[in-house]
């Protein structure tokens, strides 16, 4: 059986996540040039958010048709809070000060939020288990999806048409991309930039957060240290697609994932390579692809649109 | 401005040194506590060296209450005249490098005459060094790589290294083998697709099964190793559903096996996964999910549950009021306590009811002539510092909870 398709299907959701969390690197990166490493907690906690939705504040048993919009809410709520808190009261006192304090200042931030999630939320020392949508697995050919796959296939596009719409054509993003471009002219035209700083965070995390409940759907549970590696790989992915630019964070990511996929799944057929060809090889061959694409692109896929900071 | 960086400096630093003369203090105070104890009775201290948090910790922190209640019952029931008991648990994580930190930390203290742990068969490694030069017995309820008894080159040489080390735990030499033979023989699977996360324990399980199965007439359809950083196997599952394989091997833990088994059954594949000791977890079950019914898995020793010296240790567990499950190395890690405290107890009979000046020396000879019945059977070492009990059992996954289906003895 031909497991080409199914296997760029797995790459397309590993990427669709990736692109996610990497679009709140980017948007951050593209205003403040910092990079938010506490950005894959702020994904974490999102995901926590949501569960705290379905087990503590919805009656038990509610159907996920009503509790996912909730859920979605609650995620979105608590990564927004502690996307603005952390801009506010770990990286505003640094701004304008030296570049390393701030970065320094993400990881402390980003180890914080681990330890917080991990000492505070009930039964969070070891993975949670993450409520499911009832149905499925569909299959089409000979492709076969979960259902909690269907939720990041439709989530993925349509928050990244949203995001493309409101950085395009709405007046606050006019004013991200012109805080983008130069911040000191776009702070004399009458931009607010302190409050373009806010939005650029607070829209990162919903997307983090929407990303954070379909981890959970995907993977059927949630634990404290998730927001880690993914976060790191989001963070490449942004790189790969242009840091700072939109939607070179979803190009990069789902160019990343699909990478990481087909390494798993083909570099061990070909001759001569079998022993590097197993998953625990697959980040090697995606940061190959990285550095590849680095030499020949430093801008990353899309960077050269600078217009479309944002 | 710098006149008040200079204040809060002088605060920072005052406030450092109050807390430095505070942890004197208290060090002081416990020197006499102890000075005026040798009187009335001398604590020993027993270490647990276990991942209490992190993925891990579900087992980390069985460990850690069994060999609380060991030292509990010792003490109770006065089993060492003279001596308390009292145990002292540090956090692994998991992590090689912390465990061995935390070794360093066990040997330091003088109160501490032996250790019960680790978990991790890579953290075992990284510890044993500390305690051969500390000259203080380290025993293992739950490592099963043969190389940290047996030598590096256990399968054609054996040769111990380190003289102070022990383990309650049977090793996957005997563990890998007898999985295949339960799969090939009972399970009637002859393809199976053997997968392991590169660790210490788990690719020398992988290793030894796919030695045993081979040898039995199975073929191996396909291998791979994970990443265990990672929680999306959607790729290695995919693989697997297209090898044509009827069953799963997987050489690692039950992070990651959960959402595996989850994963390769989400393909729409009905294919067993098959591990070891180390996804023998409640929490497997909960990674797992519904689809992770049929999986089975392996563990040394009989079902503690079901062995009628288990049931006191059952009894006592549950009237101990510990909030987390005994799992899957609960007994061992009493029985490992326990050994400790007999190798305590025949070196304190042996010099008149007192601590000799090299105890820690004493109580690793005493070690290995201790024997005694423990909550998994019988417990004593042999030549390796390997458990002379060999029994093992395979469980299933059947109705949210593990069934054992079969226990017996791996016999070459």
């Amino acid at each position: 059986m031909n497991e080409l398709p199914q296997q760029l299907v797995n790459g397309l959701l590993l990427g669709s996540m990736y692109g996610l969390i990497a679009i709140g690197y980017t948007m951050v990166y593209g205003i403040v040039q910092l990079i938010n490493f506490a950005h894959g907690e702020i994904f974490m906690t999102g995901a926590f958010g949501a569960l705290t939705v379905y087990i503590y504040i919805l009656p038990d048993g509610t159907s996920m048709l009503i509790a996912l919009p909730l859920m979605i809410l609650g995620a979105v709520i608590v990564s927004v809070t502690v996307a603005i808190g952390a801009e506010r009261f770990a990286y505003r006192p640094l701004r304008g000060g030296p570049r390393l304090a701030p970065l320094i200042t993400a990881i402390g931030l980003s180890l914080a939020l681990q330890q917080a999630v991990w000492a505070w939320y009930p039964d969070a020392k070891s993975a949670r288990t993450f409520p499911q949508i009832e149905g499925g697995p569909f299959h089409i050919g000979s492709i076969t999806l979960q259902t909690g796959s269907i939720f990041l296939l439709i989530a993925a596009p349509v928050s990244m048409a949203f995001l493309g719409y409101f950085v395009m054509k709405t007046r606050t993003g006019r004013g991200m991309q012109a805080t983008a471009q130069d911040p000191d002219t776009a702070k004399l035209m009458g931009v607010n930039t302190d409050r373009i700083i806010v939005i650029a965070f607070a829209l990162g995390a919903v997307f983090a957060a929407i990303g954070g409940v379909a981890y959970g759907l995907e993977y059927g549970h949630v634990d404290f240290k998730m927001g880690f590696i993914l976060g790191l790989k989001a963070f490449t992915a942004a790189v790969l697609g242009g840091i700072g630019n939109i939607y070179g964070a979803m190009i990069g990511g789902v160019v990343l994932g699909i990478a990481e996929t087909l390494a798993t799944a083909y570099i061990g057929d070909i001759p001569g390579l079998g022993q590097f060809g197993s998953q625990s090889w697959a980040d090697v061959w995606a940061f190959i692809l990285l550095i590849l694409v680095l030499l020949f692109r430093p801008q990353g896929l899309l960077g050269e649109r600078v217009a479309d900071r944002a | 401005m710098r006149q008040r960086s200079l204040i809060a400096i002088t605060a920072a630093l005052a406030a450092g040194a109050l807390t430095l003369t505070a942890c004197g203090s208290r060090d002081d105070d416990g020197g006499s506590d102890s000075g005026n104890g040798g009187g009335g009775g001398t604590t020993v201290v027993i270490g647990v060296d276990a991942p209490l948090t992190g993925d891990l910790s579900a087992l980390g922190l069985g460990i850690k209450n069994s060999a609380d209640l060991a030292a509990k019952t010792a003490n109770k029931d006065k089993h060492v005249e003279g001596i308390t008991f009292k145990v002292e648990a540090l956090d692994d994580q998991g992590q090689p490098s912390v465990g061995q930190q935390n070794a360093s930390q066990f040997v330091a203290n003088d109160e501490v005459l032996g250790v019960v742990g680790p978990l991790n068969s890579s953290v075992g490694e990284s510890m044993q060094q500390v305690f051969e030069s500390g000259n203080m017995a380290l025993v293992s309820p739950a490592n099963t790589g043969p190389s940290l008894t047996q030598g590096p080159d256990w399968r054609t040489e054996k040769k111990r290294p380190f003289k102070t080390y022990f383990r309650t735990a049977t090793t996957d030499a005997i563990q890998g083998p007898f999985a295949a033979q339960y799969v090939f023989n009972d399970f009637k699977k002859t393809k199976a697709f053997v997968i392991d996360d590169k660790k210490t324990y788990g690719a020398g399980l992988a290793g030894t099964f796919t030695d045993e199965f081979k040898k039995l007439g199975g073929k191996v359809v396909g291998t791979e190793h994970i990443n265990p950083d990672t929680k999306d196997f959607s790729a290695v599952a995919t693989k697997v559903k297209n090898s044509g394989a009827d069953v799963v091997y997987y050489g690692g833990e039950y992070p990651q096996a959960g959402p595996l088994s989850k994963q390769i059954k989400g393909t729409g594949a009905k294919i067993p996964l098959v591990g070891g000791d180390g996804i023998y977890s409640a929490d497997f079950i909960k990674l797992a999910g519904a689809s992770g019914t049929g999986d089975l898995a392996t563990s040394v020793g009989a079902p503690v549950e079901e062995l009628p010296s288990a049931k006191e240790f059952v009894a006592n567990y549950k009237a101990g009021g510990y909030k987390e499950p005994f799992e899957a190395y609960g007994g061992y890690s009493y029985d490992s306590a326990w050994a400790i405290i007999e190798a305590v107890k025949t070196v304190v009979e042996k010099n008149d009811g007192k601590l000799p000046d090299d105890a820690r020396g004493q109580v690793v000879e005493a070690m290995q002539n201790v024997s005694f019945d423990g909550v998994t059977g019988k417990v004593s070492f042999d030549e390796f510092g390997d458990a002379t009990n060999k029994q093992l059992t395979v469980y299933a996954v059947e109705n949210g909870d593990w069934k054992a289906v079969k226990s017996g003895t791996y016999t070459g």
